[in-house]
């Protein structure tokens, strides 16, 4: 498998991300700096790390999903190929317009950092098929604007494309329906609050993260 | 000279008067006037006056300080850097640091929280480390008094908000709330970051003929005078102190850590500081003094955000996100082009000369030279008077009280409630290395050292309380309990940074608590082996003459060299036997007990007998690394009830303890005796650990069993966890709500 990570001003888990996919699948990753022009060839998975690009000023994300390489996200994104946005990482994914909604302030107006559990919504996806029969899964998060929301119409869609992937057991922030994780229309595209980048091994109190990361190898083994 | 280098129009005061304005004593002024032969002008008295200030030049404290032992087999670099660096083998080291941001956060507590968290971790990445772990260490006053609420709220989301946007966890710290803290809360804070141990940057000047080189954010008015400000007392009128506090931007540190680091990997650092307290000034006089050289700064060239700053501004401002570093010949094109990858503004400010003077330029004019011997080298060097400090007397006799309701009362206690409310703010995975967190159920905070079996222990401790009953035993017990924190995890204990929070030593009682914690302090380092590497000393925490208690905060790191090894104290299993490793005189002087039960303060301390600590604690870690203990925790604030508490929510079992000594029930529960730990061992094990514990001549005493869902003494007080755990969750969220 070949992965990129993107690397923006302020993203603070870029390296966990590298490391999380490297270890979890022995991929080859490179980083790419938010303003480069291309990206490189034959990628099969792009990460868009959390953190607080541009310091989350303006509002979280918004100044990111207007980085150069956005655009090349996006092409790739319509090709085909495998994004997952983590975190800040969701947030630039829906001000990009690659995922539906939007993630606005926790519901208690503080930052919350805290394992927390999720359901599986759809096993069937790219992202989600090497969890087997698991009904629930730990992971650790950590955000202030982690609040997601849709407008009703929106988030119908949502519900009946089944682009939910995971959904909070005890939602920690106010998100409509428990949304934790959607994907988009065409299922290449996830963009999740939760961290797997810090829970794929079990010294760090969860390797639920890590079968997020199997699966997408999977798909590159069967394809 | 010229305009800019002249105090501000209009007004009649002489020089002595700014003088005695900016904080220096009229004999400090005339060594000034000696020193220089002449009356400086107006911005060299504000370069004097910083960098004679308490904050900068520890005057009062310096002679004391030396006490301290500061060598060490691991030790690479003690105090008088940035930040102190051990060796953890394998080429790589440990650079670490606490500091205080106590005034101005009583002044402005969320900038001052988050500047607190910002000027530390400068302080390790400047000699070359990536920070991976932070620690604090809070004081609030009570929490009836009316600043209390809004004070915590402030510091707390300071806090996580640089910390959380800089990307670096914060596992460990410690909080307590007492009425001693009403008018100066305490806000230390630690970074731990790590480096190759042959890749350490110091701020020494190597030789003339170098660019200096600043690069970060621009110089503003804010923080003016800052240095200055936190070595006075506080009185009513502080918070007109305000536009002396800094403001952060953690975005900017964050651009300001991967700039340095890359700076740094690329060959063009000769030297480096932050600017800090008294931002260019003391990095530029730091810098030149300690190479032995002199250094001319323009300052026309430095970045400014504001329009028609004064070389005086500008030297005194602490504007946050800056570095000052001297470059290899020829380098500069190296760092422009890192500072424009990351957005920094940055120049060539000036140039390192043999003249051993520093030179400022404006407006091309020469605005201050001073000969830099007297600035940094010769500050004054202050043996205050002191007096023994006031001490408690043992008690003579301790109040008995049902043991169950007063471990509702303990836990439901503002110092012993459960600081979830807190901590949840804080970002504690980001990195991902964090093996133990205060979320964790561990004594220490852990993260792994990158890529390797390795790991770092971290912990923050001090008991204000036994300081203030006795300032020499207290002072050896925050050595200890770190000491013990680290033991308790499975490490190795190597060194510790100290934060030394006091009132106005120019008060004899109160130098005499300096005196006497430090002595505390020095002898258990000494006995633990436990050097200090780094520190920073606190003083005039005082509104309205009154002091605080008396809080020197250790911050302390260990090392696992293999971190399956390590152990907490939320792995405790059903049908495991608990064993007290220890003995319990029964020591009951100013402890939780008394104060959160019976209202009362009184009580010499518990006794600390560091070659009993050292003795128990290496017994314990042996048990560790055996894999005998299942589970351990220290003994401390509350005593053993409290710890058993601990031990049973963190890993959700009940466990029935049973008093077989002949201690009242209410001392068996309540007692805080140093030197213990509760550990949890397989029933198979048991007898083979009481008879090593006999062969080592540690005291070692069965005293119960996992199980159920209850906590309980036998006989005497049964509470469902359930109850418990909810008593020790409800006051922070209720009282913040």
């Amino acid at each position: 498998m070949k992965a990129a990570v993107l690397v923006f001003p302020g993203s603070n888990c870029d390296r966990d991300c590298k490391v999380a996919v490297e270890v979890t699948t022995g991929a080859q990753v490179s980083m790419v700096w938010h303003q480069d022009t291309s990206l490189p060839a034959g990628l099969d998975l792009i990460v868009v790390p959390g953190g607080f690009s541009y310091g989350d000023y303006l509002r979280c994300g918004a100044m990111a999903s207007l980085s150069p390489v956005m655009a090349e996200v996006v092409k790739a994104a319509q090709r085909g190929v495998s994004v997952v946005g983590i975190c800040n990482g969701f947030q630039i994914l829906c001000e990009a317009g690659l995922l539906p909604g939007a993630l606005m302030r926790n519901a208690g107006l503080k930052y919350v950092c805290k394992p927390i559990e999720l359901t599986i919504e759809n096993r069937n996806t790219r992202f989600t098929s090497a969890y087997g029969d698991k009904s629930s899964v730990w992971m650790t998060q950590g955000n202030g604007d982690g609040n997601f929301f849709a407008d009703a119409e929106t988030l119908k869609a949502i519900e009946d494309n089944h682009q939910v992937v995971f959904r909070y057991v005890e939602n920690p922030n106010g998100s409509v329906n428990n949304i934790a994780g959607i994907m988009n229309t065409e299922g290449n595209v996830l963009g999740m609050m939760p961290h797997p980048d810090r829970a794929f091994e079990p010294a760090l109190g969860s390797a639920d993260g890590a079968p997020l990361f199997h699966s997408l190898m999977r798909v590159l083994q069967a394809a | 000279m010229s305009t800019t280098s002249s105090a501000p129009a209009q007004t009649q005061k002489s020089m002595a008067d700014y003088a005695s304005e900016f904080g220096l004593k009229p004999d400090e002024y005339q060594v000034i006037l000696d020193r220089l032969g002449r009356e400086p002008n107006y911005v060299e008295l504000g370069v004097f006056s910083v960098m004679w200030s308490e904050h900068c030049s520890y005057k009062s404290s310096r002679m004391h300080l030396r006490k301290f032992p500061v060598t060490g087999e691991r030790v690479i670099c003690g105090p008088g850097e940035n930040a102190g660096v051990i060796d953890i083998g394998d080429g790589q080291a440990c650079i670490f640091k606490m500091e205080s941001h106590n005034h101005p956060s009583y002044i402005e507590p969320y900038q001052g929280a988050a500047t607190g968290v910002g000027g530390i971790m400068r302080d390790v990445f400047t000699m070359g480390a990536r920070p991976v772990a932070l620690l604090n260490a809070l004081r609030f006053g009570e929490p009836s008094h009316p600043k209390t609420k809004r004070i915590v709220e402030g510091v707390v989301a300071g806090i996580g908000g640089y910390g959380n946007c800089v990307g670096v966890p914060t596992v460990a710290g410690e909080t307590n709330f007492h009425a001693g803290y009403n008018g100066n809360c305490l806000v230390n804070a630690m970074c731990v970051g790590l480096a190759d141990a042959d890749k350490i940057f110091y701020s020494a000047a190597p030789e003339p003929g170098l660019p200096v080189v600043y690069f970060g954010s621009k110089t503003g008015r804010d923080g003016i005078h800052g240095a200055t400000m936190s070595s006075a007392e506080f009185s009513e009128d502080s918070e007109e102190k305000r536009p002396t506090v800094q403001v952060g931007d953690p975005f900017a540190e964050k651009l300001l850590i991967e700039a340095t680091l890359e700076l740094m990997a690329s060959g063009a650092v000769a030297a480096i500081q932050d600017m800090g307290a008294a931002g260019l000034t003391s990095s530029s006089v730091e810098m030149a003094g300690k190479g032995g050289l002199g250094i001319t700064l323009d300052l026309d060239k430095v970045p400014q955000r504001e329009a028609n700053m004064s070389a005086y501004e500008m030297m005194l401002s602490e504007s946050q996100e800056r570095m000052l570093a001297i470059l290899k010949p020829g380098r500069e094109n190296d760092g422009y082009r890192i500072f424009e990858k990351w957005g920094l503004d940055a120049a060539v400010i000036g140039e390192t000369n043999t003249s051993g003077h520093i030179v400022l330029k404006h407006k091309g004019e020469v605005v201050c030279d001073l000969p830099l011997g007297p600035l940094s080298d010769d500050a004054p060097l202050y043996d205050r008077p002191w007096v023994e400090p006031d001490m408690e007397a043992p008690l003579a006799s301790v109040p008995s009280a049902p043991v169950g309701d007063a471990l509702l009362t303990i836990l439901a206690s503002p110092d012993m409630a459960s600081k979830r409310w807190l901590w949840e703010q804080y970002d504690r995975h980001v990195m991902a290395d964090t093996l133990a967190d205060s979320a964790t159920g561990s004594d220490a905070g852990m993260v792994r050292v990158h890529g390797t079996k390795k790991a770092l222990a971290v912990t923050s401790d001090c008991t204000p309380r036994y300081v203030k009953a006795n300032p020499y035993e207290g002072g050896k017990q925050a050595v200890a309990e770190a000491w013990r924190n680290l033991t308790a995890v499975g490490a190795d204990p190597i060194a510790i940074t100290d934060n030394l929070n006091f009132g106005n030593p120019e008060r004899p009682k109160i130098m005499g608590q300096i005196v006497r914690a430090i002595d505390g302090m020095a002898e258990a380092c000494r006995e633990l082996n436990f050097p200090v590497v780094s520190g920073n000393v606190s003083l005039y925490n005082e509104t309205n003459g009154v002091a605080i208690p008396p809080t020197p905060t250790v911050g302390a790191v260990g090392l696992l060299a293999d971190y399956d090894q390590r152990v907490g104290f939320h792995t405790l299993k059903a049908g495991q036997v608990l064993v007290l490793i220890g003995e319990t005189a029964g020591e009951l002087g100013s402890s939780l007990y008394l104060r959160e039960v019976h209202g009362i303060e009184a009580g010499a301390p518990p006794k600390v007998d560091l070659s009993v600590e050292k003795r128990n604690g290496d017994f314990v870690r042996d048990l560790i690394r055996s894999k005998t203990a299942k589970a351990v925790h220290d003994l401390s604030d509350g005593g053993l009830l409290p710890a058993a508490f601990d031990m049973a929510s963190a890993s959700g079992v009940g466990i029935e303890l049973k008093n077989s000594t002949a201690l009242e029930d209410h001392v068996f529960a309540f007692a805080e005796d140093q030197a213990r730990y509760l550990i949890a061992v397989d029933e198979a094990s048991a007898h083979l650990v009481l008879a090593k514990a006999a062969e080592a001549g540690v005291p070692a005493l069965t005293i119960g069993v996992a199980g159920g869902s209850d906590l309980s003494l036998t006989g005497v007080m049964s509470l469902s966890l359930d109850e418990l755990k909810t008593a020790n969750e409800r006051w922070l969220p209720e009282f913040m709500g």
